[in-house]
């Protein structure tokens, strides 16, 4: 673990996104405390103010503080996609692990209908999730959980291919295991290195969809300062203030960046050709 | 690339596309909202509902119901718009022709722009230009559709007002107006795709560089210039064949936002309309043809990869 922090930090990419991903952590663990004003307080002689000494970033519409905003967002923007790239994972790495371990006519079938879901674009999957569910940040959050199943699904099996040649799941089969067992405690934990990279990767695309979510009104909900939403609710003010609209894409834009140096750094590090 | 590979692939597409076609019909179907109430009103006589759920088959089981709406969409009919009461179809495919002329213009512009770029990036590998470029292509990357659309916005019809924020006007009744509508969202759409495929195309690239032939044929004696064109670039733009079929997927997604936020009428606008009013047939009909489209794409992609590298053998 320390070993593959220590190589991240040599190169410039894992270096930045360790950084900026540590940055958007703290933001999202104690930024509600740092932030100046109430994320929701209207004060209606304060509003469109550009950005000042009072207010850092401005103020919105409601003469709202926007950073304050930003900092309440972070845990509504960023925890949610990662616990949906965190769920999708899980259901993608168990299904693609089982297609590895059964092999044959059935990894076939399974694979052929995953190549069949991923041709719905993950936008979509997830509008048609949300539509059937209907409008919620929770919603919103499963229905990028089930766009990025398939994907994953994918990832694990190629990975797991290679496990399953393994001599010590023969041995587990030779010993006579239950597949459950040898699912779930010989084949899943080796599998689980390259899926963290591409897990951190995914991250950042999930933090775009569920923004564009939010931003298309299907996922989170006015008040809320969801930074996807944000950017909806300022597009109406655009020409009165831009710094309303800058702010929360900004904030979107560094998120998906931090975690897409960090996934390529982690990739380096955990890869020992390079 | 045997016929039987063909073969092989159409019968997959054929059945990527009844495996989308069912997931579409489930997830649309099994709304809580009854289809009758919804198209006559909450005020509706019980009378009138239960004819009109006969009408529309809605009394049968559902796998009937799956069965006689895949018939009529291998028909090329995807029923009744429950918004507006016209066929479905003839407004889908016209509003596909406009989202695809958005997506042409787009590869074309991504074309010229991103293979150069990738290779400057490349051959200069390190110095200032590669890392110019690596960090724009990163950027972009990195960007979702609405965040790249609202600066755009902001710079060229907001701030600078060179050109219109949002409309559409056909390119057959009026070009230059149509033309200049059509520039903020292409720029948008091919932003994210330079970023992606001019990436590649530097990677793909310098791998290829640094390969054993490469050496060769400079050792005979061949410029760096000849090497470059003749012998590096057509081994490194293959992979890029994939990854644009690949983002023709992406940029399906991407026609969403983007129509949507400059109101061009194209297919993901028509879908976000139907999925606000609910309209099932629209929303139905609109993501199996992004889903057609996107399985030809691939199709397309993988045929023209293996008849272009004849080292690639498919069984």
């Amino acid at each position: 673990m320390i070993e593959i922090l220590k190589r991240m930090l040599r190169s410039p990419q894992g270096a930045l996104g360790l950084v900026i991903v540590g940055l958007i952590l703290l933001a999202v663990i104690v930024g509600p405390w740092f932030a100046p004003y109430d994320p929701e307080k209207m004060a209606p002689l304060m509003r469109y103010k550009p950005p000042s000494a009072q207010f850092w970033l401005g103020t919105d519409q409601y003469g709202r503080d926007i950073l304050s905003r930003l900092l309440h967002g972070a845990r509504a923007t960023v925890v949610m996609a990662v616990i949906a790239t965190a769920l999708g994972t899980l259901v993608g790495a168990v299904v693609g692990t089982i297609s590895a371990f059964l092999g044959g006519r059935s990894d076939e079938a399974i694979m052929r209908t995953v190549d069949a879901i991923m041709s719905i674009p993950s936008l979509l999957l997830a509008l048609l999730i949300v539509n059937l569910l209907g409008k919620s940040s929770v919603n919103a959050l499963l229905a990028i959980a089930l766009a990025f199943a398939p994907g994953m699904a994918r990832v694990t099996r190629s990975v797991a291919l290679a496990v399953r040649k393994q001599d010590y799941v023969n041995a587990a089969i030779a010993r006579g295991e239950s597949a459950a067992y040898i699912v779930g405690r010989e084949m899943l934990p080796n599998v689980v290195a390259p899926i963290v990279v591409e897990m951190t990767i995914r991250v950042a695309f999930a933090v775009m969809l569920f923004a564009t979510l939010s931003f298309l009104g299907l996922g989170a909900q006015p008040p809320a300062s969801e930074w996807g939403l944000m950017v909806a609710e300022a597009r109406r003010f655009m020409h009165l203030s831009p710094w309303m609209i800058l702010w929360p894409s900004l904030a979107v834009a560094l998120v998906a960046i931090g975690f897409n140096l960090l996934g390529d750094g982690l990739r380096d590090a955990l890869n020992p050709r390079s | 690339m045997s016929p039987a590979y063909i073969l092989k692939r159409i019968l997959l597409i054929g059945y990527t596309l009844l495996v989308v076609s069912l997931i579409v019909f489930a997830i649309t179907q099994i709304l809580p909202a009854d289809a009758a109430v919804m198209m006559l009103g909450e005020n509706a006589t019980p009378d009138a509902l239960a004819a009109l759920r006969v009408k529309m088959g809605l009394n049968d089981s559902i796998w009937l119901q799956y069965l006689h709406w895949l018939a009529g969409v291998l028909h090329g009919d995807f029923g009744l718009s429950m918004r507006t009461g016209q066929p479905v179809a003839p407004a889908m495919f016209e509003a596909l022709g406009r989202s695809l002329l958005l997506a042409l213009f787009s590869i074309v512009l991504m074309l010229v722009l991103a293979i150069p770029l990738g290779i400057i990036a490349a051959v200069r590998r390190g110095r200032a230009v590669d890392l110019g470029v690596s960090f724009l292509s990163y950027v972009g990357v990195s960007l979702p559709e609405f965040v790249t659309a609202t600066l755009v916005v902001l710079v060229l019809a907001d701030w600078l007002q060179w050109l219109p924020a949002t409309g559409y006007v056909p390119l057959t009744e009026d070009p230059l107006r149509g033309l200049r509508h059509l520039v903020l969202p292409v720029l948008t759409v091919s932003l994210i795709l330079i970023a992606h495929v001019s990436r590649m195309v530097r990677s793909e690239l310098v791998d290829v560089l640094h390969s054993d032939y490469i050496r060769a044929a400079r050792l005979k004696g061949l410029s760096k210039r000849q090497v470059l064109f003749k012998h590096a670039l057509r081994n490194a733009l293959l992979p890029t064949i994939t990854i644009v079929a690949l983002d023709v997927g992406y940029l399906l997604g991407g026609v969403i936002v983007v129509e949507e936020i400059f109101a061009l009428p194209g297919i993901g606008r028509q879908l976000i309309v139907a999925i606000q009013a609910r309209d099932l047939p629209s929303i139905q009909a609109g993501a199996l043809i992004l889903a057609t489209t996107y399985a030809v794409a691939n199709f397309l992609a993988d045929i023209a990869y293996a008849w272009l590298d004849r080292r690639i053998q498919y069984d």
